[in-house]
């Protein structure tokens, strides 16, 4: 009898929200369509049959006010979980997310924390343009007081999700859209993966590459083709920027002194730019390169496959990059 | 007809909302105070005959004008001095301050810098209550400058359809900030926004408070009953400025005379009167509430000034539950 079983990303999210679902009472889901319709990318199927349309509920167009609802009930002890359709649209929850959930805490000297949990997609890929295919979570991971996590894996995507529920703080959980079709091994019973710790997908000693989402595919794509040139590529994944495992990137830069950091974000302004930066500072004496870094091109996202792929970080651009850093041996 | 218990109540909280507010502004002057205020005087009725039909475990949302909401609810003026005072024994702290004050024990979900922060707050907490089925209601007090913002749109519409045990009420008070409410908002009562979506609306004259609890306690009823949000519209007056910097004609808005002139019909002169007139009560009955209060306001100061300031570190602490 196995232990585990090969499942997509969809489905290991889905079965970690019905887990949630059914174990603590104080749990319910709200968001756009996710209730009869079970979602547009079917994340949410079968769960408000299992569930009810009260666990389980069909919102209006509304992400302020259902944000800014999951802000009140979570304050007044229950565990929402807010679904926001797509990244982009996490713009119109700013207030709620930024000016309310994430200072609570704070700025009522520590009466009441707001445990809610707001899932979101980023990634393009799929034609969808500017407006459907951002990656903007570096703008919640400027924010004391919010936690951001980028799961890579169907594995770290269900682990990371029971851990994010049972957090008394507000947590903005990412799926790469273009993810919830890849299969991966779940384990049957119950587990978590705790915050703040990153995952090494590949171990190597030439060069780190620091990747999120589903950059970690991209990395670990080209790492098998840098490995056919002599050049043996470590993959960290930090599955969550917020709290950032910076302890596991610094080792792993002091140990190949070389390091590229690809994040589907904008390039500038971006999550690459921050963990460049504490690279270069915490990792400076054992450094052979300066670090570099990939993320989305700065234009808005075009329609057009042959335009949209030209912007998004891809295999061929982070084998040049590597390259790049061992001078004119290659 | 209000017991004498109620009446007492009523006129205490009230006159513990005006003077806190205006010893408040005394020590602000005297450079105690950091940051802004900004005062709840004349609004007293309104908070009160809100709060008076409240449960103590029902919420409120408050606004960056919250003093007058927070004291109405039962909060205590020592906590909220020294918050103000930014002392480490204030109700935050000393991290809150004036616009972020809170006392979560007495379901007051805060004061809030973000004009409109309360609708979905509120909201939320009143869906929390609906789900749980322990009979409480939210209330989220808000301004007419605040009835502009989105928020309250997409609030009231999913309170409206989900039947959320919330109260949304408006307090016009004439002005938001600098502009008069005329001159920013569509020639329509307030009222018409909460009919837009299908909510019992009603409009009341904010500064008697016994008309106030009157129309609070239907609303408080039909929550309760599960049939659903309400809205009041509450029409009441600001006397001060739009904070404490604010003072006379320097922001071109208002003449001093208008002030003056609606001082007449200021809340709590009007409640003694009815108090007099209406119940019996005779003038001492009144001015000992009156002195009860200005112990507990002089007592309240005094906390604030002797307290010590918080330590440095505690800059970094609850960024993180």
């Amino acid at each position: 009898m196995s232990t585990s079983r090969e499942i997509t990303y969809a489905e290991a999210v889905r079965d970690g929200l019905g887990e949630i679902l059914a174990s603590d009472a104080s749990t319910f889901l709200i968001g756009e369509d996710i209730g009869r319709a079970g979602g547009v990318f079917n994340l949410f199927t079968g769960l408000q049959e299992e569930f009810g349309p009260d666990r389980v509920m069909d919102s209006p167009i509304s992400e302020a006010g259902i944000a800014g609802l999951g802000v009140g009930a979570a304050m007044a002890g229950m565990r929402p979980i807010v679904d926001i359709m797509f990244g982009d649209f996490i713009t119109l929850a700013m207030d709620q997310i930024v000016n309310q959930a994430a200072k609570m805490y704070y700025m009522t000297g520590g009466q009441v924390s707001v445990p809610l949990l707001i899932h979101t997609t980023l990634g393009a890929g799929r034609s969808s343009a500017a407006q459907h295919s951002q990656s903007l979570h570096a703008w919640l991971c400027h924010i004391p007081g919010v936690k951001v996590v980028l799961p890579s894996t169907p594995y770290d995507a269900k682990g990371l999700l029971k851990t994010a529920v049972k957090d008394a703080n507000p947590v903005i959980f990412y799926d790469d859209k273009m993810m919830y079709g890849m299969k991966g091994a779940v384990p049957n019973d119950d587990y978590s993966i705790p915050f703040g710790v990153a995952d090494i997908k590949r171990a190597g000693t030439d060069v780190t590459v620091v990747a999120t989402s589903s950059m970690v595919q991209v990395a670990l794509k080209a790492a098998d083709t840098l490995a056919k040139e002599g050049i043996s590529v470590e993959v960290v994944d930090p599955r969550t920027l917020k709290p950032l495992d910076l302890d596991t990137i610094i080792a792993s830069v002091k140990k190949t002194s070389r390091a590229v950091v690809i994040d589907e974000g904008y390039f500038s302004y971006g999550v690459t730019g921050e963990i460049a930066s504490q690279i270069s500072d915490l990792a400076f004496d054992y450094l052979d390169a300066p670090v570099k870094r990939i993320g989305a091109e700065d234009v808005p996202v075009p329609l057009a496959p042959v335009l949209e792929f030209s912007t998004i970080p891809d295999e061929k651009r982070l084998v040049e990059t590597v390259k790049g850093l061992f001078g004119r041996r290659y | 007809m209000l017991d004498r218990s109620q009446l007492t109540e009523m006129y205490y909280r009230m006159k513990l909302i005006r003077r806190f507010e205006e010893e408040a502004e005394e020590q602000y002057k005297r450079g105690n105070l950091p940051g802004f205020i900004h005062f709840y005087i004349g609004q007293e009725a309104s908070a009160v005959g809100i709060c008076s039909a409240l449960r103590k475990d029902d919420y409120i949302t408050s606004t960056h004008r919250g003093h007058g909401h927070l004291i109405a609810k039962g909060g205590r003026v020592d906590l909220l001095m020294a918050e103000l005072a930014g002392r480490v024994t204030g109700y935050c702290r000393g991290k809150g301050g004036t616009m972020h004050a809170a006392d979560v024990s007495l379901g007051i979900l805060g004061a809030n810098g973000i004009v409109g922060g309360g609708h979905g707050i509120a909201t939320g907490a009143g869906l929390a209550a609906k789900k749980r089925g322990s009979g409480q209601v939210a209330v989220c007090f808000f301004g007419d400058g605040a009835a502009n913002e989105g928020s309250l749109a997409e609030a009231m519409n999913m309170a409206s359809i989900w039947k959320i045990p919330v109260i949304y009420v408006c307090e016009v008070n004439g002005f938001g900030e600098y502009s008069r409410t005329e001159e920013v908002s569509a020639p329509a009562p307030f009222t018409a926004r909460g009919e837009a979506f299908a909510i019992p609306s009603t409009e009341v004259d904010g500064n008697d408070v016994q008309a106030v609890y009157k129309v609070a306690s239907e609303a408080v009823r039909r929550a309760r009953a599960g049939e659903g949000p309400s809205f009041i519209q509450s029409n009441t007056y600001r006397l001060r400025g739009h904070h404490v910097g604010d003072v006379g004609e320097l922001r071109k808005y208002r003449k001093n005379s208008e002030i003056e002139e609606r001082w007449k019909g200021e809340p709590i002169g009007r409640f003694r009167q009815n108090l007099i007139e209406q119940y019996g009560w005779n003038d001492a009955e009144v001015d000992a509430i009156d002195q009860r209060v200005e112990d507990e306001i002089a007592a309240a100061v005094k906390f604030a000034l002797e307290s010590p300031l918080p330590d440095a570190k505690e800059a970094w602490d609850h960024v993180y539950a």
